[in-house]
């Protein structure tokens, strides 16, 4: 037995750790299906011009007026574009503009009345509500819904032309297909610090509540075991395991996206134990003293979902106002997702991550010290 | 100090905010004793036992294992000691014998000990089984296998059938018999059962707000009740005044005037009962009911405290 490191403790709790997690197979979807299947339903869903349907409410705005004598003062709206008068009875027209190199825009048009209308707008089933109003198109949308705004202006567009042939051109539209400019290139990176996080998080801290809660801590320090050991050995495993799922993730991204990792490998192996490290720490100070798993549920969904939510992996967080940006890029989901998408997609090497995995580090020993210093073993 | 004493308690105390758990209790095990803590729930069993387990620290008071107090020597009380905790879950998806694997890995045994250990246990034929496809007696015996690893000089079993069948009871109080017959192990045990007390122990502490009401061999105890049978009846009879019947050398009486019940404590059946049944028969009375049990813990408890065991 080494004086300074007892390797048979540390290996039997490494085995018990290592054998636990794998013999659980929800604990193999999470952490290795579930993250392929998310970038490939987001990947495909984002990369994949499809047909972008628009959802519009046509109406009458006078009370109590008959849908037919609507329909029928409204002919106009679709003469643009729709080559048959409408039938008395249909409510409900498509109208396609086919755009091979920006995807097709499908209009759904929904004769309806006012209440109606609010109604489906309610539901979320049509975003844009238009009338003619004094021979005047109106238009009733939120214009804090982005949808409905795209949906307004590519309408009026519509709408002030007289015949289809003005539509705009798309000649001056050039197709950005450059390596790491698409969406798929931006998620990817996001997907895998996320993956580190999520899995540090619920395996470190719900591993070490549901053993203090089984009263199973407290029989291991009964034994001669290095307490350090427990938590140490419980870290490697998990880092092993952040390392098959990362792999599996980021291979299945090269084969089914061509996803290329531009930057240094070294860099993001260093990025990718500073993630580690930093979620270990938050992770033993999550943990470090409640017994119940429902309050530990608590307190690992307060530290992860506010950064899942908000630190840019699936849209940027630049998108929020500049005072809460200035917030969000230093919470290490952030710090480590922006500097992954720097090694994938901008070729950063160590030296442009270096401060990233310094910051990283240090956040990951500082809650490990503090939450050493207050942890319950039972 | 005496190399027979493996534990000493003297005068500990042990409060929780304005809870008294342990209330200056002193007692002593000695080589190769069996002892059982015996008491209701909040008597301070298991703070006392945890308190020698070295995972709480008394207030006041000195606790010696092996003629080591706890502080600097925690390394040789360690592979002094073996114990149970009330309700250990190991982990489910591990199997007994990797279970008893990781626990003789952080005590640097082998593997032949393990394989010891099985058999002690009678687990040879679960040995594969994950933990959670245990019954609660196997994974009692498994909490007791884990115990036994270091081969301990003390054990220590906080509850160790709480929960558990008479099958499975039965099955452990075997297992610790025979490690009584063949090895020179101490016993501390918390137990609400007093058969378990019985079946097991040389001498038994009774406990109540972390004081000691009575301590001694079990006959001692019994004795102090009264007797080791009880004998319940009713009489057809109503009778209003007191009961006109002592005490005799046979059997202790009790009349319950409102219930219309006696109650005898004795310690020879044949004997007490044919003197109890000749004095009914001079009397003129007619027996309606005749229950006969055990002395239990509870019986012992209301002499000593006037109340019931689970109040």
């Amino acid at each position: 037995m080494n004086r300074y490191f007892d390797f048979r403790q540390f290996w039997v709790l490494t085995q018990m750790h290592f054998k636990e997690l794998i013999r659980e197979p929800a604990v193999l979807f999470w952490g290795i299906v579930f993250p392929v299947l998310m970038s490939l339903g987001l990947g495909i869903a984002f990369s994949k011009t499809a047909d972008s349907q628009r959802n519009i409410a046509v109406v009458d705005v006078i009370p109590n007026h008959d849908k037919q004598d609507s329909i029928a003062a409204f002919p106009a709206i679709f003469n643009h574009f729709y080559s048959k008068s409408i039938p008395e009875k249909q409510t409900k027209f498509a109208f396609s503009i086919k755009n091979k190199k920006l995807g097709n825009i499908v209009f759904n048009f929904n004769l309806l009345s006012w209440n109606e209308a609010i109604i489906k707008l309610k539901r979320g089933e049509i975003n844009v509500i238009i009338s003619k109003e004094d021979n005047i198109y109106k238009y009733y949308f939120d214009p804090a819904n982005p949808d409905a705004q795209n949906s307004y202006m590519k309408l009026s567009e519509l709408l002030n032309l007289k015949n289809i042939a003005e539509l705009k051109s798309d000649e001056n539209v050039s197709i950005l297909n450059l390596p790491g400019t698409r969406y798929v290139d931006f998620l990817i990176p996001g997907l895998t610090a996320m993956g580190i996080m999520m899995s540090i998080m619920w395996g470190l801290s719900y591993g070490i509540i549901e053993k203090r809660s089984n009263k199973l801590l407290r029989r291991m320090i009964a034994t001669p075991m290095k307490k350090h050991y427990f938590i140490l050995s419980l870290f490697f495993v998990r880092i092993v395991m952040n390392l098959v799922e990362s792999l599996i993730l980021i291979l299945f991204a090269m084969l089914a996206f061509h996803i290329t990792i531009q930057g240094s490998i070294l860099a993001l192996i260093a990025v990718f134990f500073a993630g580690n490290i930093a979620f270990g720490g938050l992770a033993i100070f999550v943990s470090c003293r409640t017994s119940k798993t429902e309050i530990g549920n608590g307190l690992i969904n307060l530290v992860v979902m506010p950064m899942m939510m908000m630190s840019g992996i699936f849209f940027s967080y630049h998108n929020f106002p500049d005072i809460v940006v200035s917030i969000l890029k230093y919470l290490p989901l952030t710090i480590l997702a922006d500097s992954m998408r720097s090694i994938f997609i901008e070729g950063a090497g160590l030296m442009e991550v270096s401060t990233t995995i310094i910051v990283l580090s240090i956040t990951g020993f500082v809650f490990f010290i503090a939450g050493l210093k207050s942890f319950k073993w039972y | 100090m005496n190399q027979d004493i493996v534990v000493k308690v003297e005068n500990v105390f042990k409060s929780f905010k304005t809870v008294k758990a342990v209330n200056g209790l002193s007692f002593e095990i000695k080589a190769g004793e069996f002892l059982a803590l015996l008491g209701p729930n909040g008597a301070g069993k298991t703070t006392m036992v945890e308190m020698i387990e070295g995972i709480q620290q008394p207030d006041r008071g000195k606790i010696l294992i092996g003629g080591k107090e706890w502080k600097n020597n925690s390394k040789e009380i360690h592979q002094f000691i073996g114990l149970s905790l009330q309700e250990t879950r190991f982990i489910d998806k591990l199997t007994v014998r990797e279970t008893l694997n990781v626990f003789a890995g952080l005590y640097g045994l082998n593997k032949k000990r393990v394989d010891e250990v099985i058999e002690i246990v009678s687990l040879e034929e679960k040995q594969k089984a994950y933990v959670v496809n245990l019954s609660g007696g196997q994974r009692q015996r498994l909490a007791l296998g884990i115990a036994v690893l270091n081969n301990p000089k003390l054990l220590l079993l906080d509850e160790p059938t709480t929960g558990l069948d008479p099958n499975a009871r039965r099955e452990v109080w075997h297992i610790l018999q025979k490690m009584k017959n063949e090895s020179n192990i101490s016993l501390l045990l918390t137990t609400h059962y007093m058969e378990e007390a019985e079946q097991l122990c040389d001498n038994i502490i009774i406990l109540d707000h972390g004081k000691i009401l009575q301590e001694g061999t079990l006959d001692k105890l019994i004795e102090a009740n009264g007797g080791k049978e009880i004998i319940e009846v009713t009489f057809k009879e109503t009778i209003s005044e007191d009961f006109p019947m002592l005490d005799t050398n046979l059997y202790h009486f009790d009349w319950d005037k409102t219930a219309q019940k006696a109650v005898l404590k004795l310690n020879d059946v044949d004997a007490g009962l044919k003197m109890f049944m000749s004095s009914i028969e001079q009397k003129g009375l007619t027996l309606s009911t005749f229950v006969s049990r055990k002395t239990t813990l509870d019986d012992l408890f209301i002499t000593l405290t006037g109340r019931h065991l689970h109040e």
